[in-house]
């Protein structure tokens, strides 16, 4: 008999509970299973302590921090405030451009900066980019844990393209330390603006491909739908945001809602999960709504890259980033949801604070409540779907 | 009915969409393979890429710009100053140098390729290249000394320094000692007058040394302040 | 058979050796091409090279890997029930090497050629799930129990549409025999079961669709009994490791790994017998004969296990009960309509 100490104390028994004299409800006929730091999903270092009866999930206890790297501690000690960048952005290493992103704009909303015209169609080119990058591994890690390993060497094939127009840019496949506050690294290099059209040419098919593949097919579907159904209300209660907020229903993408940098000069519309195969809000909505992002975010590039206007980038990088005493929470969109920066500043050279509010902490706190009552096998489809990403969780 | 239809509408999409899935895989087969086979092949990387730091030492300047601006402490610097009668020469790009660079290391274990010590350098003596193949056995190998000082000219560089110190101390000593007292400085004026050996102004001016505190190094300090005081 | 008579008992008991250790010379060759073509078909498919460096293109690599699991140290954990522990692989070797005896590879190779032949694979090959519930059980592992009682249910119910599809084949050539059934069909690729087989055109054209389906839902079942993606829950890389493998190390394992790979052939090898014409050419008389025989069964058996690797890395996997919905609610009606059918159509 296991006393579970994260139930509470019900007053009617169900069926394989005993009530005992001191109040308790103890239940029986349960196993502990742990999904440890290490396991073949490629999620990174979690550990999901689950409580299992037979094959239905009565409990799971995600255990986190085991990629705990001290980043707010780190801003801290900066000497100025770029130097916190290479640190946000191994913060969520597969989605870096958006974690500088980030940054930057609550830097520049505190110090009331104004970066060039430029400079926003780039860091928007950028962020897209690395928001189709990330997508694809999301999707691509979410066809492995459904059983399929094709559809995610696709994904990787596809993301090569994407990596070799980042490198071509500022020289780095990962962790670019491109975005700056007030502007950025390097300007675009000539062949730029023609390669990325023919990535995006290039691109669109291998969208269709993907859910011929994958997506739509009947065995993926029924492994997906009516699986792991996160409801509208729910959602909102656990400041749920990004992907899978959108596909429980509710229209809610920061880039139309709280418009930051140039976003509301293009035309594109928020995915939003329909139910289409199951239930609003089921895993298989959650990765529609990624892969109809992904071509949102390639008509947005195409925009982008019609309208690009000459100017310098790195105009407005100010020489010494001195802001006035005082805070600001900016929020942006990153692949993964709202990703926040409360900045605090003491009037020095150095950031006094640095919080972020990673979006994959706060999806996977949801996790306990959506996978109650369903089956192991789906418990790992439910984790793939929230789309973590250890280091943002962590920190 | 709706159900017994949705039953066999069910096994014609699971046995259609399988078709379509496998008509991919099958159209992947004769696709050429991406692979690069690495060790035999090796692609060509863009120009901007941010691989191994190197650093030209001929154009170090010792400006510290590059130590201060890296976020992860890898880089060490120290320098002695050099005297104004050392000529160090001129980096490429023209700026003069004014220190011997004694230690410059770049633990490159520590680095994070962010390239942030590229930017501030004024001389652009520190670069990151596309070399990528730089593992070591040892980890001591990894901390790249870059100095080509060995320590003989570092101590001696010191020496000269401190030598260089001490006489400019002294002689500010013997400029405050000399303002101080103006009367035996008429006297030593006086002396080469009368016929003496020309080797008396040093004897006078020992005894002027003499009658001064004597200066050591820090004591240029404790002779201006007993000049201020 | 008279030349036997001469040789006594020990002649005849040496014969008896050679002649069933043939196949086992056989499944070690073909386990080998077979690991190498699953790992470059898979490879191409998801465009990239596979293994280049050992030998030309890495044909020397399955001997590699087989090295290497053979000179792994043997760990048997403390609390693991031993005896069963270290039976079980050959229990599932031996389960699925038996049922190759009754398989003919050519008109001159049978084992043993027994009038139950086809009875008798589908009965020996249950072995197969009592030795994978020991090595589940006796690893005394959660993970190990999880997959071991999710594979044994799974074979259990796919064995019904199995053999319902034997059924129909048995019912159509009126013997169990699998060399007589392979007899019935030669003379051509008309003659092929899965196409009607030798009957007259009016029953043969009825028969048609009732025979493809019967083949499709042999080749899906089959694909269950081995345990291959889309069924292959029991070893589901991303949630239990390795499933009831998860304890087994070195020769061991190299023993399970093994057996799959004979379940595979051994599956496919019915097939082929059943409704791809076995041994007989698909020219009629055209490059037939003893040896010939051999190619064309072989050959045909490598496409059907080309078609199982091919669908392995295209199709995610199923989930435990929908697996159980397939079999119990989709294969078996099917069949039974199937048996229905062809009945009627041989009657009338």
């Amino acid at each position: 008999m296991i006393e579970s100490k994260t139930l509470p104390t019900r007053y009617v028994t169900r069926p394989g509970e005993i009530r005992t004299s001191s109040g308790k409800t103890l239940r029986t006929d349960e196993m502990i299973i742990n999904m440890g730091p290490q396991h073949p999903s490629t999620h990174g270092v979690l550990r999901l302590e689950i409580v299992v009866d037979g094959e239905i999930i009565v409990d799971v206890i995600p255990h986190i921090g085991y990629l705990h790297r001290c980043f707010e501690k780190h801003a801290e000690h900066m000497s100025n405030y770029q130097q916190v960048i290479p640190y946000a952005d191994r913060m969520d290493y597969v989605a870096a451009m958006n974690m500088e992103h980030g940054y930057a704009v609550a830097v520049e909303r505190m110090l009331k900066l104004e970066v060039p015209e430029r400079v926003e169609y780039i860091r928007v080119i950028m962020a897209e980019l690395q928001r189709i990058a990330s997508h694809l591994i999301a999707v691509g890690t979410f066809g492995i844990d459904a059983g399929a390993f094709t559809p995610f060497l696709y994904a990787f094939h596809d993301r090569e393209h994407i990596l070799d127009l980042f490198e071509m840019t500022c020289g780095a496949r990962l962790l670019y330390n491109y975005i700056w506050v007030g502007g950025l690294s390097h300007d675009l290099p000539e062949q730029f603006v023609d390669k990325c059209k023919e990535f995006c040419v290039y691109f669109k098919p291998r969208i269709k491909q993907f859910n011929d593949l994958l997506t739509y097919n009947e065995i993926f579907v029924k492994r997906c739908a009516n699986v792991g159904v996160l409801p509208k209300d729910v959602a909102i209660n656990y400041a749920c945001s990004g992907p899978m907020l959108r596909a429980s229903g509710v229209n809610w993408d920061l880039r139309r809602d709280d418009p930051y940098s140039i976003y509301n000069r293009f035309e594109w519309e928020p995915q939003v999960g329909k139910g289409e195969m199951g239930t609003v809000g089921d895993t298989w909505d959650r990765h529609i709504v990624r892969m109809r992002e992904m071509e949102q975010s390639v008509k947005i590039i195409e925009q982008a890259l019609e309208g690009i206007p000459a100017g310098n980038v790195q105009a407005a990088i100010p020489k010494k980033i001195r802001p006035e005493v005082g805070e600001i929470y900016a929020r942006t969109e990153t692949p993964r949801g709202e990703l926040g920066y409360y900045v605090m500043s003491d009037g020095s050279a150095s950031p006094f604070r640095v919080k972020a509010r990673s979006p994959a902490f706060v999806n996977l706190s949801v996790l306990p409540e959506i996978s109650r009552g369903g089956m192991l096998a789906d418990l790992v489809l439910i984790a793939g779907s929230v789309d973590i990403v250890l280091g943002e969780v962590d920190r | 009915m709706s159900a017994v239809k949705g039953y066999f509408h069910n096994i014609w999409l699971a046995l259609s969409t399988v078709a379509i899935g496998m008509k991919i895989t099958f159209k992947h087969l004769f696709v050429p393979a991406v692979t690069v086979q690495y060790p035999d092949v090796k692609m060509k990387l863009p120009d901007r890429a941010r691989n191994r730091l190197y650093v030209n030492i001929d154009d170090c300047i010792g400006c510290d710009q590059c130590a201060m601006a890296c976020p992860v402490d890898c880089i060490t610097i120290e320098t002695v100053k050099s005297t104004p009668d050392q000529d160090l020469g001129t980096t490429s790009t023209g700026h003069k140098k004014r220190l011997h660079v004694s230690v410059f290391d770049i633990d490159i274990a520590k680095c994070c390729y962010c390239a942030l010590c590229v930017y501030p350098c004024p001389t652009e003596c520190i670069v990151m290249t596309d070399v990528y193949e730089f593992s070591e056995f040892d980890r001591k190998n990894l901390i790249y000394n870059y100095s080509i000082m060995t320590p003989h000219e570092i101590d001696a560089a010191r020496e000269k320094l401190k030598k260089a110190e001490e006489e400019a101390a002294a002689k500010k000593a013997a400029a405050a000692a000399a303002k101080a007292a103006p009367a035996p400085s008429a006297q030593t004026l006086a002396a080469p007058m009368t016929g003496g050996a020309v080797g008396t102004p040093t004897k006078t001016e020992g005894s002027n040394a003499a009658q001064s505190p004597k200066p050591t190094t820090p004591a240029p300090d404790s002779s201006g302040q007993t000049g201020n005081s | 058979m008279d030349a036997l008579d001469n040789l006594g008992v020990w002649g005849s008991v040496l014969v008896a050796l050679v002649w069933s250790a043939l196949p086992v010379v056989f499944i070690l060759l073909y386990a080998l091409v077979t690991l190498y073509m699953e790992m470059k078909v898979a490879a191409h498919m998801q465009d990239r090279l596979a293994y280049m460096r050992t030998g030309w293109h890495g044909t020397l690599q399955p001997f590699a890997d087989i090295l290497k699991l053979l000179q792994k140290e043997d760990t048997i954990s403390q609390a693991a029930d031993k005896k069963l522990f270290i039976l079980a692989p050959y229990v599932v070797f031996i389960g699925t090497y038996a049922a190759f005896s009754a398989i003919p590879f050519s008109s001159i190779y049978i084992g043993s050629n027994i009038d139950l032949g086809a009875f008798f694979v589908v009965a020996v090959s249950s072995l197969v799930v009592v030795g994978i519930l020991m090595g589940g059980w006796a690893s005394n592992n959660k993970w190990s129990i999880f997959g071991a009682m999710r594979s044994a249910a799974q074979m259990v119910s796919y064995e019904i549409p199995t053999a319902l599809a034997i059924l129909i084949a048995v019912m159509i050539t009126g013997s169990l025999n699998l060399q007589e059934v392979t007899k019935f069909q030669e003379g051509g690729i008309h003659n092929w079961l899965i196409f009607g087989g030798p009957l007259p055109l009016t029953q043969k054209l009825l028969l048609i669709p009732f025979t493809l389906v019967t083949f499709l839902i042999l080749f899906i079942a089959s694909l269950a009994e081995v345990n291959r993606t889309p069924f292959d829950l029991p070893e589901a890389e991303s949630e239990l490791v390795q499933g009831f493998n998860t304890e087994y190390s070195g020769m061991r394992f190299a023993m399970f790994y093994l057996a799959e790979y004979a379940n595979m052939f051994l599956v496919s090898g019915v097939a082929v017998a059943l409704f791809l014409g076995g041994w007989s050419s698909p020219f009629g008389s055209f490059l037939s004969g003893p040896v010939w025989g051999l190619f064309w069964f072989i050959g045909k058996g490598m496409v059907l296990v080309f078609l199982q690797i091919w669908i392995r890395w295209t199709l995610p996997r199923l989930r435990v009960d929908q697996l159980m919905y397939i079999s119990w609610k989709v294969l078996t009606p099917f069949m039974f309509a199937c048996i229905f059918g062809v009945g009627l159509i041989l009657v009338l």
